[in-house]
């Protein structure tokens, strides 16, 4: 049956997987309404507050991904763009930086930012690949040093660094996902790689926060999150491999293949998110949309770390694997 | 015009409002906060809603605001300011005349009493015209403000801000005790604004 569905026209896919999606989350929140009609103990009643955000968060998430679509790949590059922007505007506010960063920052949001998505637009992978990593990476130091603060140097430099590397460079590797075209299949085919990898990444972490509830094991570091353990993290990357096989009709590879690159985003997405709660705890908010903290961050980042983790080994493996210029 | 620079001031820090002591209401008040930065102004502007942009006016110096063509314009057409003379030319000339008149229109101040920036950490002591206000117009509100993390966006000398989220957080309305004095009147309200200031982690 579900090669049948893969040979629907590409236009009749993404009918169907928007109709999937938005049914889902539908049925959700109706089945979340008629659950709230009645009384409920307090503790219920946080865990449902929690429970909605990230329900709302998924709205907006699926949304924006339609209107993604149908802008078409210069929009989605756009839209990612934007969400970058938003993502490391909230690191920033969240780290170190002193006065001296001022040029360095400006880089940050201005130059290297913009580049980063137009090589991505461009569809120059080779340089868009390094281009953080090697000739930012030597940049940014370069800029520090010259505002000439030694205090903290390597502490400030290395968060700039990183808030780049995850919020811009992580990140862009999602729409570079739309643009990649494959051998032998009709251009645009890309976008159902984003789908797939965000579809994955979801999964991974929902099945993620359900499995941690509920399956009260050791967690793998106590200091960090009490809840994750390696049980939870393989239940979940084996979820993420299941609906990267159910969905494998979107993408151009065949249903082995599916699982294993679910497998793949849906683990990385996962880990990238505990990796995200660590720096959380260093800088001591609960989560980055947290009333007590500074400013009044959104919560973004909480929302794309997933993602941002995910979408370049997602990319890259699926370069190397099919050889793609 | 106004909009869009609100649009462009919320995209670079975010410039959220939080309303503790008080909703957002059309009342006509008088927010005082403290200074740190150029941008102090547009951040409280940019965090009012939309609707009361238009009634609630900065004060700006008039040699300074007016001595550019594009200057006067953004002041005078964009932000509707109250232009007020740093130098007293005669002796009679109350300072604080072109307020009362904007006040007794009807309009809502921005003041920062501190007079000029600070360097973050602590404000500086208010200066008296909050309370010269204060007892001549006892039926307007007066609405504390601390502005935070604005500094980060654009320190001094530079010109290009760089986007880092800011809040603005408005306390509890205060009002001119009967038998108050200036002095106390003034630490008071200082120390209103000092106490809106998030705890930093």
């Amino acid at each position: 049956m579900l090669n049948v569905l893969r040979h629907l026209d590409a236009e009749q896919q993404v009918a169907l997987l928007f109709v999937i999606v938005f049914g889902v989350l539908l049925a959700v929140t109706v089945g979340d309404l008629l659950l709230n009609l009645q009384d409920r103990p307090p503790e219920w009643v946080k865990r449902h507050d929690r429970f909605q955000r990230d329900l709302r968060a998924m709205w907006i998430g699926a949304a924006l991904f339609w209107l993604a679509w149908i802008s078409g790949p210069v929009g989605a590059t756009l839209l990612f763009g934007i969400v970058s922007f938003l993502a490391l505007r909230e690191f920033i506010t969240l780290s170190p930086t002193r006065r001296a960063d001022h040029r360095s920052l400006i880089a940050a949001f201005f130059i290297v930012l913009p580049l980063q998505y137009v090589l991505v637009g461009n569809r120059n992978f080779d340089l868009f690949s390094v281009f953080i990593p090697v000739y930012v990476f030597f940049a940014i130091p370069v800029l520090g040093a010259l505002a000439g603060d030694p205090e903290r140097f390597l502490e400030r430099n290395a968060s700039i660094q990183w808030g780049i590397m995850v919020c811009v460079y992580g990140l862009s590797h999602a729409p570079a996902l739309l643009l990649l075209s494959f051998p032998g299949e009709p251009s645009g085919r890309g976008a159902f790689l984003v789908f797939f990898l965000v579809i994955v990444a979801v999964v991974a972490q929902v099945v993620q926060e359900a499995a941690s509830r509920w399956l009260r094991h050791r967690p793998l570091a106590r200091q960090i999150s009490r809840s994750f353990s390696a049980r939870a993290w393989l239940l979940s990357a084996t979820a993420a491999g299941v609906a990267g096989a159910l969905f494998f009709w979107i993408t151009p590879f065949k249903i082995a293949q599916a699982l294993a690159m679910g497998l793949l985003a849906g683990g990385a997405g996962t880990l990238g998110e505990f990796v995200m709660k660590a720096l959380k705890k260093d800088v001591g908010v609960a989560y980055w949309g947290n009333q007590s903290a500074v400013t009044g961050a959104v919560g973004l980042l909480d929302r794309v770390a997933p993602l941002a983790f995910a979408a370049p080994v997602f990319f890259h493996s699926v370069r190397w694997y099919f050889k793609l210029a | 015009m106004g909009r869009l620079l609100a649009f462009i001031a919320r995209l670079i820090t975010g410039a959220q409002g939080h309303w503790k002591g008080c909703p957002p209401e059309a009342l006509q008040r008088i927010y005082f906060a403290n200074h740190q930065s150029h941008l102090d102004w547009v951040l409280i502007w940019a965090a009012l809603p939309g609707e009361l942009r238009a009634h609630t006016r900065p004060i700006a110096a008039r040699d300074y605001w007016t001595a550019s063509p594009f200057k006067h314009w953004l002041t005078r057409a964009v932000f509707n300011a109250v232009y007020v003379n740093r130098q007293r030319t005669d002796e009679n000339d109350d300072p604080l005349e072109p307020l009362v008149q904007a006040l007794a229109a009807g309009d809502s101040l921005v003041i920062f009493p501190e007079g000029t920036r600070s360097h973050g950490g602590e404000p500086q002591a208010f200066k008296s015209g909050l309370f010269h206000l204060a007892r001549q117009f006892p039926q307007v509100q007066l609405v504390p403000a601390w502005i935070d993390n604005v500094q980060r966006v654009m320190p001094k000398g530079e010109v290009v801000p760089v986007p880092i989220l800011c809040t603005v957080t408005f306390g509890a309305p205060l009002s001119l005790g009967p038998e108050e004095d200036k002095r106390s009147f003034l630490e008071r309200a200082r120390a209103a604004v000092v106490a809106l200031r998030p705890l930093v982690l």
